[in-house]
C-alpha cells in the first residue's frame, strides 16, 4: 500500500508537470496576448509601444525562460503579478478559492444527497409510478443547461418574491447567506444529481439481482437492510467514480453558474483572465484546478479500498 | 359639508404641495448602486478607450472645464468652469489661459497647483518623463505647442495654430487633470482625484466602491455617501437585479431596445430614456486590394445598403441615419436632410440605388451569372455580429456572395493594420461631438486609427481649415461639405448611429443621459436619493 501511494505521487507530479508545460506552451500558441487587448481597447496597435509593454510584461523573452521563471516562482510561493490589475496574482486567487470550494461542495453534497437515495428508490420501485417520474425527473436533470436553470430560478425568484440571490460578499443573516450558495448550487448540482441517481439505480438493480440479495432476503432481512446495508454498500463503488468525476467536472459547470448568479469565484475568474489574456493568472488558475483534479482521482482510488475490502493495491 | 370637502381638499393639497417641494429639495446620504457592464482594464481614465472606465472613475475627478451635467446635448455652449475658475482665448486665438481654484485639494490632502495641469497634459502629449502604458488620445493634442503655467494658479494651453475645439476636448469626461505626485502605474490601481468621490477599491470582475469626498471644493456636495458598482458581464442577470430593486441605475446606454421593453413591463415606474450615443456602425473597406480597389464596386456596396431595414432589425426604428458626424436634432454637425438624401445610397428609393448598383457590378464584370465571393470580416461581438449578418444579406442583391468572418478581440486590430480583411463590419466612437475629433482620428492620412488608410489631401486641407474656423456658421458649413465627400468617396460608408436606453429607479434624482456622447456624463456631484 505503501509502494503504491509513493508510486501515485510520484506519478501525480510528473502529470502535474507535463499539464504545466501544456498550460504554458497552450497559452502562448493562442493568438494575441494582453498587450493586443489593451491596445484593442484603444482602437489602434502602435508597434513601439506594444514592443515597450511586451518588454516590460517580460513578453518578450524566449518562452523557455518565460516557464523557468514561471515555474522557479510557482516553487517559492511567488505566482507573479497579474497583468490587468497590476496585483499579485496570489492576492488575486487566493480570496476566490473558498467562494468556489463552498458553491462546488455545496453541489456536490446535493448531488449525491438527493442523487443515491432518489437512485435506490427508483431501483427499489422499477417499472412503478414513481420510477417512472423519478426517471423522468433526473432524464431533465441531463438535459437542461445549467445557465438556462439558473435564470429561470432567478426570473421566478423575482417574479414571485421580489428579490433575488445575487452574490452579496457580506450577507445580513444567515438565511441570506444560505440561499446566496444554496440556490446555485442546486442549479449546477441538479445535473450531477440527475447522473448519480442514474449511476445509482442502474448499479442497484445490478446488485439486487446477485444472489446473496436473495439469501438475505431468505434469511429474513429487512427490505430497508437488504436494500440500504446489502445492496447499496456494494452499488456504491461506481456512484463513487461518478461523484469523483463530476468534481472535476464541476468546475466547468461553475463557470456558467458563477456568471449567471454573478459569483466572483475562480472558475468566472478564469474565463476573465483568458479574455485578457492574463497569462500569470490563467496558468495559476489552471494549474490549481489540475491539482484538485489530481488530488480527487487519488482520494477517490483510495476510498475504493476503504470501500470494498476486495480491492487492495500494489498487488 | 361642502366646505368640510373645501378643507379636506385644501389640505391635501397643502400636503401634496409640501411633498413636491420636500422631494424638490435635495437629500443627502445614501449608496448609489449601479451594475457595470464588465471589468473595466484599469481605473485611468487616460489610459482608457471605453466608457466602461469612465462610467466608475469619473466621479473621483474634475477637469478644468467641463459639459454641463444637467444638460444632455454637449457643446460649446454648455461649457462649465470645474477646476479652472474662468478661461480666454488670446487675440490671435493660439493660447487658452485657464485661471484656476486655490481651494482645491487632492484626495490624499496635497493641494492641487498648475503644476499637475502641465504634468497631466506634458504626459499626455508624450513630453514627461512619466509614461502612460497606452495613450490613445495623444493626437487630441496634436496642435498643442506646449503647456505653460504662471504661479501656482495659471496654466496656459499654446497653440501651433487656432484650434477653437480644444475647449471641447478639454470638457470630455476623457480629459480628467491627474496629481504630478503619483506614478501612472498608481493611478490604474488606486486612482487619486479632486473629483467628489474618493476612490476605496476596485475588485477586478467583482466591485468598484467610491465614497463621499467630505473635503469637494464645492460646498454641500455630493449629496450621495457614496457609489457602489457591482460588476455583472451577463446582462440577463443584471437587468433582473435592477427590476429586483438590488440597483437604482442600469448601466448608462447599456439596455437595448427590446431589453427596455422587459425593464419597463417588470418595472412599470421605473424611469427609461433612450438617447443617441454617437457611435456609428460602418464598413471598413479594404481599398488596396482586389476587388475593392476598383470604384465602382465600392459605390455598389454603398448604394446596397437600405439603412432604414438596419434600424428596423435591430432597434424597432429606434436609430437615426447620417454621415460621420452624430444626426441632428441630437447631434451638432449633421448634414442638412436634403444634402444627406443627394449622397448616393442615401436617397429613400432602396430598390432604384439597387438597380444602380448592379450596373456598376455588371460593369466591373459581375452578374446573375457571376458573384462576387468575398469574406465579411468581423469582432466576435454581438453588436458587431448582427449588422454584419444583415449586410451580407443585403449585399446579396448586387451578386455579392459573402462569408462572415468573426474575428477573435485580441486579433481584430492587428488583422485590419496587416489589411488581411476585404470588407470588414466596425463600430466608430466618439467622445465628443466634435469634427476635429472625429476627422483627424479616423480619416486623416497616416492616423493610426484610419483603418482604411483613406487619404485624401484636399479633404485634409479642408480638415484643418474647420478646425481654424472660429465662426461656427461658416465652420458648420466646411463640416457638412467634409461629411458629403467623405460618403461620396466611399470612405467608410455609415450604415447607422445607434439609439440605447438607461433606466433609473424614481427615487434616483439628477441623473442625466448626454445625448450625444456617452463618454461625459458621469460626474454624478448632485446625484441625490428621495428615499
Amino acid at each position: 500500500m505503501f509502494a503504491y501511494i509513493v508510486r501515485r505521487l510520484f506519478l501525480m507530479l510528473v502529470t502535474l508537470f507535463g499539464i504545466s508545460v501544456i498550460i504554458f506552451v497552450l497559452l502562448r500558441v493562442v493568438p494575441g496576448n494582453i498587450v493586443d487587448i489593451l491596445f484593442d481597447a484603444a482602437g489602434f496597435v502602435d508597434p513601439a509601444d506594444k514592443a515597450n509593454l511586451e518588454r516590460e510584461l517580460g513578453l518578450s523573452q524566449p518562452i523557455v525562460i518565460q516557464y523557468l521563471h514561471w515555474i522557479g516562482g510557482l516553487l517559492h510561493g511567488d505566482l507573479g503579478y497579474s497583468y490587468v490589475s497590476e496585483k499579485p496574482a496570489l492576492e488575486e486567487i487566493l480570496p476566490r478559492i473558498p467562494i468556489t470550494a463552498r458553491l462546488a461542495g455545496l453541489a456536490l453534497l446535493f448531488s449525491a444527497s438527493i442523487g443515491i437515495p432518489l437512485g435506490v428508490i427508483s431501483a427499489v420501485h422499477q417499472g412503478s409510478k414513481l420510477d417512472y417520474a423519478l426517471r423522468v425527473v433526473s432524464l431533465s436533470g441531463l438535459s437542461l443547461p445549467s445557465f438556462w436553470l439558473g435564470l429561470l430560478i432567478l426570473m421566478a425568484s423575482v417574479s414571485l418574491f421580489g428579490t433575488m440571490p445575487i452574490f452579496n460578499p457580506n450577507p445580513k443573516t444567515w438565511l441570506e447567506a444560505l440561499s446566496i450558495y444554496a440556490v446555485p448550487a442546486m442549479a449546477v448540482g441538479f445535473r450531477s444529481a440527475a447522473l448519480t441517481m442514474r449511476i445509482t439505480r442502474s448499479s442497484m438493480l445490478e446488485i439486487l439481482r446477485q444472489d446473496y440479495i436473495r439469501t438475505a432476503r431468505a434469511k429474513g432481512a429487512s427490505e430497508a437492510s437488504v436494500n440500504y446495508h446489502h445492496a447499496l454498500k456494494n452499488a456504491v463503488l461506481p456512484v463513487i467514480t461518478v461523484i469523483g468525476i463530476e468534481a472535476a467536472f464541476l468546475i466547468g459547470g461553475l463557470i456558467v453558474t458563477e456568471t449567471v448568479f454573478n459569483i466572483p469565484g475562480i472558475a468566472r475568474f478564469l474565463v476573465e483572465a483568458l479574455r485578457w489574456r492574463d497569462y500569470p493568472i490563467v496558468q495559476n488558475l489552471v494549474m490549481f484546478i489540475a491539482v484538485v483534479v489530481v488530488a480527487v482521482n487519488f482520494i477517490v482510488d483510495m476510498l475504493y479500498a476503504a470501500i470494498d475490502p476486495r480491492i487492495r493495491f500494489g498487488d | 359639508m361642502r366646505s368640510v370637502q373645501a378643507l379636506a381638499v385644501a389640505a391635501l393639497s397643502v400636503l401634496a404641495i409640501s411633498d413636491i417641494s420636500r422631494a424638490a429639495e435635495p437629500k443627502s446620504g445614501g449608496i448609489f448602486r449601479i451594475y457595470h457592464r464588465d471589468s473595466p482594464g484599469s481605473a485611468s481614465i487616460h489610459e482608457g478607450a471605453t466608457y466602461s472606465v469612465n462610467v466608475p472613475f469619473m466621479p473621483i475627478f474634475n477637469n478644468l472645464v467641463i459639459f454641463d451635467q444637467h444638460i444632455a446635448q454637449n457643446s460649446a455652449s454648455t461649457i462649465r468652469p470645474e477646476l479652472a475658475e474662468s478661461w480666454a482665448w488670446s487675440g490671435d486665438n493660439k493660447t487658452l489661459t485657464f485661471k484656476l481654484r486655490k481651494d482645491v485639494k487632492w484626495h490624499d490632502g496635497k493641494p492641487f497647483t498648475s503644476a499637475d495641469v502641465k504634468c497631466t497634459f506634458d504626459m499626455l502629449m508624450g513630453k514627461s518623463p512619466q509614461k502612460f502604458r497606452q495613450n490613445p488620445r495623444k493626437s487630441w493634442y496634436e496642435q498643442v505647442d506646449e503647456v505653460t503655467t504662471n504661479g501656482d494658479y495659471e496654466a496656459s494651453f499654446k497653440l501651433k495654430r487656432p484650434q477653437p475645439a480644444l475647449l471641447s476636448l478639454l470638457a470630455s469626461g476623457y480629459s480628467p487633470v491627474y496629481p504630478c505626485h503619483v506614478s501612472p502605474a498608481e493611478m490604474r490601481t488606486k486612482p487619486i482625484g479632486t473629483g467628489p468621490f474618493k476612490f476605496v477599491e476596485f475588485k477586478a470582475n467583482e466591485s468598484i466602491k467610491l465614497t463621499k469626498n467630505p473635503d469637494y471644493f464645492k460646498k454641500g456636495l455630493p449629496y450621495l455617501d457614496g457609489i457602489e458598482f457591482t460588476i455583472i458581464p451577463n446582462r440577463s442577470t443584471a437587468i433582473l437585479g435592477f427590476v429586483s430593486g438590488k440597483f437604482d441605475m442600469t448601466f448608462p446606454t447599456e439596455v437595448s431596445i427590446p431589453l427596455l421593453k422587459d425593464v419597463k413591463s417588470q418595472d412599470p415606474k421605473a424611469v427609461c430614456v433612450v438617447e443617441p450615443n454617437n457611435v456609428s456602425t460602418n464598413i471598413i473597406i479594404n481599398s488596396t486590394a482586389p476587388p475593392f480597389d476598383n470604384l465602382d464596386i465600392r459605390r455598389a456596396l454603398a448604394l446596397a445598403l437600405d439603412r432604414k431595414a438596419f434600424i428596423q432589425i435591430m432597434f424597432e426604428g429606434q436609430g437615426d441615419i447620417g454621415g460621420t458626424m452624430e444626426p441632428a436634432p441630437d447631434g451638432l454637425w449633421a448634414m442638412p436632410k436634403d444634402m444627406l438624401e443627394s449622397i448616393p445610397g442615401y436617397g429613400p428609393d432602396v430598390e432604384k440605388n439597387r438597380e444602380e448598383a448592379r450596373k456598376l457590378m455588371q460593369k466591373a464584370g459581375y452578374g446573375p451569372d457571376k458573384h462576387l465571393q468575398i469574406k465579411v470580416s468581423t469582432r466576435n461581438i454581438a453588436v458587431y455580429r448582427d449588422p454584419a449578418i444583415i449586410l451580407i444579406d443585403q449585399i446579396k442583391s448586387i451578386y455579392i456572395d459573402a462569408e462572415l468572418d468573426v474575428v477573435d478581440t485580441a486579433q481584430w486590430f492587428p488583422k485590419i493594420a496587416r489589411k488581411d480583411y476585404s470588407l470588414g463590419l466596425n463600430l466608430t466612437g466618439n467622445a465628443v461631438d466634435e469634427p476635429d475629433q472625429s476627422f483627424y482620428e479616423n480619416y486623416a492620412c497616416g492616423s493610426e486609427r484610419n483603418y482604411t488608410n483613406y487619404c485624401n489631401k484636399d479633404i485634409e486641407k479642408l480638415f484643418d481649415q474647420q478646425s481654424e474656423e472660429t465662426n461656427l456658421d461658416k465652420r458648420k458649413k466646411l463640416v457638412w461639405e467634409i461629411d458629403k465627400k467623405l460618403q461620396e468617396d466611399v470612405a467608410r460608408p455609415i450604415i447607422f448611429h445607434a439609439r440605447t436606453g438607461t433606466c433609473w429607479k424614481p427615487y434616483v434624482k439628477n441623473v442625466t443621459i448626454m445625448s450625444n456622447s456617452s463618454y461625459n456624463g458621469y460626474r454624478y456631484e448632485d446625484v441625490w436619493l428621495d428615499k
